[in-house]
C-alpha cells in the first residue's frame, strides 16, 4: 500500500477560532470576544487517537462542537479527508455528521428527555437509512456493548443513573461507526470498573474499524491509557504536544507539570504538590505575552511581554519561553 | 506502607444517621430496589466517601436524604434518616423546604439537574441565600459573587449574567458547588461533584472543602475517583447492587480490603501509565435489578464465590474498628 495515502490525516485543522461575543447594556452591543479557541492548528491520522487535556473552561469543548459545526469559528480551516468542512453546503455537510460524532459531555442535556432509549440509540441509524426493520435487536445489541441491560430499552433517560445515561450516550454515538469520534468526558461519571470496560470497547473499536478519537478528558491517566498523542490546551490555545508518554514522563511546559504532579494517586500520600496559584485569568482578556505567565512557578522577564513561539523537536511541541533553543 | 491519620474518634456525635432505607422504584417491565436495607452514618466534621459501581444506588440515597425521589415513580419503603436528631422521613414539605439548601445542601451529579437553563447565574445563585438568610439582593448578590470567584471562575462579576449554556461543563460544576457551600449547611453531599474538573481546579475546589470542614460541615462524597477518596475522606462505603458490601477507615478499605468486589475495584483503578493499552475490569457487568442471582448479589462475578453465596445473602458483618464487610468469607 502507498505509504503516502495512510499517512494522510483525517483530519487537520488550521488557525482555528471560535470566539463568543460579550454583550452588555440594552443595546446588546459587543463588548469584548470569549476566546475559547483560539488559534488551534492539528492534526489526527486515521486510526489515531489524540488526548486533549487542559484546565476546565479552556475551551475544549467549544472545540469539539465547531468541529461538529455547532460553534460558527471566526476563523481557520477544518479539513476532513481533505476537504474544507467550513465550505461545505447543507447536504454534503449531511453526509460528513455521519462520519464525525460526539459524545457529549453532559449526557442529561444532550439525550432527548420524551424519547425512549430504544429511538435514541437507532435514531441515526434510521435517520441514514442504515436499518429499516429490527430496530428492537439493534438497539439492544448497543446496549449490550456499553453493558447496559438490554431489556431497558423502553425506558426514557431519567429512569437511569448518571453513568448509565453517559453509557447511553455512548451507544448511540458509536452506532453509525462513525470515522471519528470526539469523545468529550465520556467516562467522567463512570465509576473506575465501568469506565475500564468503556475505554476496552473504545479500544476494540479503534482496532476493528480503524476508528480515531478525539478524547477529551480531564483526567490524564485515562488518557494516558488511550491516547497515541496528548495535546494540552491552556487558555484556548494549544500549550504542548506530543506523543503520549513523552509528555507524561518528561513534560515540558509549565503548566503540564503542574497537571501532571496534582494527579491523586490512591495508597500514596504526596507531600509536595503543585497546588496552581493565582485566579484562572479571563479568556476575554487573557494576559498579555504568555497566557501562563500569571501562574507560571518559572515565570522570566519576557514571559510577560512576549508570547512564546512554537519550538519543535522531533514529535513534541511546546509553546514556552524556557524552550527556545530546541527549535 | 504510608497510612493516612484518619481523623474522628468513635465518640464523635453523628450528624446524619440512616438506618435501614430502602427505596424501590416502578417502572413499565416491574418493580425493583434501588437501594435495599442501607444504614451508615456520618459524623460532625467528618468527610465520608460512597463508592461503588454505576446504578449500585448512591444517588438514590442521597436523594432519599433531601427527599428528591422522583414520585410517584420512586418510594422510600421503608428506614429512618436522621439528621441532628430529627426523623427527615417525617418532616412536612414546608419544612423539608427549611432543610434544603440550608441545613443539608447537595451537589449534583448532572448541573443540569439543578440549574435553570432559562435563568442567568446570578439570580439562581442568589435565590436560596435571600429565601434563609433573610438578606437583601445585593448583600447576596456580593456573596454570590465572591464565592464564584472563590471557585476560580474567571470574571467572575461579568458570569454572574451569564447563562449556564454560555460556560463550560466544569464552569457549570463549579457553581453548582458555590451555590451548596455558600449557606454553610451541617451537611454537604456531594454527588460525583468534580467529574467535569482538571486535577488543578479540582485541587483548589477540594482545598476549599476542606476549609469548610474546619467551619463545622460534614461530607459525604459519592465519588467513582479513588484518588479523591484517599485525598479527602477519613471513612468509606462502599456499595454494590443496591447494598452496602464494605464499610471501614480509609486504611481499611485501601490496604485491606475483605469483600471481592472492593478488591477488584481497587484494581480497576486507572494509573498514569507511559503506555496505552487495557485496562482491568471486573469481569461481567452489574445485573440488572431484575435479575439480580439468589444469595449474594455480587456471585455471578465472584473470583472466591462457594455454595453458601447462592443460598444466602450475606449481612454486614463487624470486624472491629469500624471496619465491616457483607460476604462469607470474613
Ligand atoms: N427515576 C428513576 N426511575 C427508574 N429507575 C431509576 C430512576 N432513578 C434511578 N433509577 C435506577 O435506580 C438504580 C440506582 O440508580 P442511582 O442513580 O442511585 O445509581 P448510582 O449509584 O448513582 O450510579 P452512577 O454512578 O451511574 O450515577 C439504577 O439501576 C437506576 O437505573
Ligand atoms: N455558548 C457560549 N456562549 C458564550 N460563552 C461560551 C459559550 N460556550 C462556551 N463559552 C465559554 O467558552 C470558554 C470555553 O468553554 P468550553 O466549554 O469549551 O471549556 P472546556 O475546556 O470544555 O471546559 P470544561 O473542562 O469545564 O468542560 C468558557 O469560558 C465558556 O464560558
Ligand atoms: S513562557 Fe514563561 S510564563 Fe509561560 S510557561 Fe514558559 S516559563 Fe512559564
Ligand atoms: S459472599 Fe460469596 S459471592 Fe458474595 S462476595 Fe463473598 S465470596 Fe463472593
Ligand atoms: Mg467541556
Ligand atoms: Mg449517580
Amino acid at each position: 500500500m502507498n505509504k503516502q495515502l495512510i499517512k494522510q490525516p483525517i483530519l487537520e485543522i488550521r488557525n482555528l477560532k471560535t470566539w463568543f461575543p460579550i454583550k452588555r447594556g440594552i443595546m446588546a452591543r459587543t463588548a469584548g470576544y470569549v476566546k475559547a479557541v483560539d488559534g488551534i492548528s492539528m492534526h489526527l491520522y486515521k486510526g489515531e487517537t489524540l488526548g486533549l487535556v487542559g484546565e476546565s473552561g479552556c475551551g475544549k469543548t467549544t472545540l469539539g462542537r465547531t468541529l461538529l459545526r455547532l460553534e460558527k469559528p471566526q476563523k481557520g480551516k477544518i479539513l476532513f479527508l481533505g476537504k474544507n468542512l467550513l465550505d461545505l453546503k447543507r447536504k454534503k455537510l449531511q453526509e460528513m455528521r455521519k462520519r464525525i460524532q460526539m459524545i457529549f459531555q453532559d449526557p442529561l442535556t444532550s439525550l432527548n428527555p420524551r424519547m425512549n432509549v430504544l429511538d435514541i440509540v437507532t435514531e441515526g441509524l434510521v435517520e441514514y437509512k442504515i436499518i429499516k426493520k429490527n430496530k428492537e435487536d439493534h438497539a439492544k445489541r448497543l446496549m449490550k456493548e456499553v453493558g447496559l441491560d438490554e431489556n431497558s430499552i423502553y425506558r426514557y433517560p431519567h429512569e437511569f443513573s448518571g453513568g448509565q445515561r453517559q453509557r447511553i450516550s455512548i451507544a448511540r454515538s458509536i452506532s453509525l461507526k462513525p470515522d471519528l469520534l470526539i469523545c468529550d468526558e465520556p467516562v467522567s461519571a463512570l465509576d473506575v470498573s465501568v469506565q475500564a470496560q468503556i475505554i476496552n470497547l473504545l479500544l476494540d473499536l479503534r482496532d476493528s474499524y480503524n476508528l480515531s478519537y478525539i478524547f477529551i478528558s480531564h483526567d490524564i491517566s485515562i488518557v494516558s491509557n488511550i491516547a497515541n498523542r496528548i495535546a494540552v490546551m491552556y487558555l484556548g490555545k494549544i500549550v504542548e504536544q506530543g506523543p503520549a508518554s513523552d509528555v507524561i514522563n518528561n513534560p515540558m511546559h509549565p503548566y503540564t507539570k503542574a497537571l501532571i504532579n496534582a494527579v491523586p494517586t490512591p495508597g500514596i500520600y504526596k507531600k509536595k504538590k503543585i497546588v496552581l496559584k493565582g485566579e484562572t485569568p479571563s479568556p476575554s482578556s487573557p494576559p498579555p505575552g504568555c497566557h501562563f505567565h500569571t501562574r507560571c512557578s518559572e515565570v522570566m522577564d519576557i514571559c510577560r511581554k512576549t508570547a512564546p513561539q512554537e519550538s519543535k523537536s522531533g514529535m513534541r511541541q511546546v509553546w514556552c519561553h524556557l524552550y527556545k533553543g530546541i527549535g | 506502607m504510608i497510612q493516612k491519620n484518619s481523623p474522628g474518634l468513635n465518640n464523635e456525635k453523628k450528624l446524619l444517621e440512616i438506618d435501614k432505607l430502602t427505596v424501590s422504584f416502578e417502572t413499565d417491565e416491574g418493580v425493583f430496589k434501588a437501594v435495599d436495607d442501607v444504614s451508615f452514618h456520618v459524623k460532625n466534621n467528618e468527610i465520608v466517601g460512597l463508592i461503588g459501581e454505576s446504578g449500585c444506588g448512591k444517588s438514590v440515597t442521597a436523594l432519599s436524604i433531601l427527599r428528591l425521589i422522583p414520585s410517584p415513580a420512586g418510594r422510600i419503603e421503608k428506614g429512618r434518616i436522621i439528621l441532628g436528631g430529627k426523623d427527615l422521613l417525617k418532616l412536612d414539605i414546608r419544612e423539608m423546604k427549611q432543610i434544603r439548601g440550608n441545613a443539608v445542601s447537595m451537589i449534583f451529579q448532572e448541573p443540569a439537574a439543578a440549574l435553570s437553563p432559562l435563568h442567568k447565574i446570578g439570580r439562581q445563585m442568589i435565590e436560596g441565600l435571600m429565601l434563609h438568610k433573610n438578606i437583601s439582593k445585593k448583600t447576596a448578590w456580593n456573596i454570590a459573587e465572591n464565592w464564584l470567584k472563590k471557585v476560580s471562575i474567571p470574571d467572575a462579576g461579568e458570569r454572574m449574567y451569564s447563562y449556564p449554556y454560555q460556560l463550560s461543563g466544569g464552569m457549570q460544576q463549579r457553581v453548582m458547588i458555590a451555590m451548596a457551600l455558600m449557606p454553610a449547611p451541617d451537611l454537604v453531599i456531594a454527588d460525583e461533584p468534580t467529574t467535569a474538573l482538571d486535577v488543578t481546579t479540582q485541587a483548589q475546589i477540594f482545598e476549599l472543602i476542606k476549609e469548610l470542614r474546619q467551619s463545622h460541615t460534614s461530607i459525604l462524597l459519592i465519588t467513582h475517583d479513588m484518588g479523591i477518596i484517599w485525598e479527602m475522606c477519613g471513612r468509606v462505603i462502599v456499595m454494590y447492587a443496591s447494598r452496602i458490601a464494605e464499610e471501614g477507615n480509609i486504611n481499611d478499605i485501601f490496604f485491606k480490603p475483605v469483600h471481592p468486589y472492593t478488591r477488584g475495584l481497587l484494581k480497576s483503578v486507572p494509573k498514569l501509565s507511559t503506555e496505552a493499552g487495557r485496562l482491568m475490569p471486573i469481569p461481567g457487568f452489574v445485573p440488572s435489578p431484575f435479575n439480580y442471582p439468589s444469595g449474594c448479589y455480587f456471585r455471578d462475578r465472584c473470583p472466591q464465590a462457594f455454595d453458601r453465596c447462592k443460598k444466602e445473602k450475606p449481612q454486614l458483618v463487624d470486624l472491629g474498628n469500624g471496619h465491616k464487610a457483607a460476604c462469607f468469607l470474613v
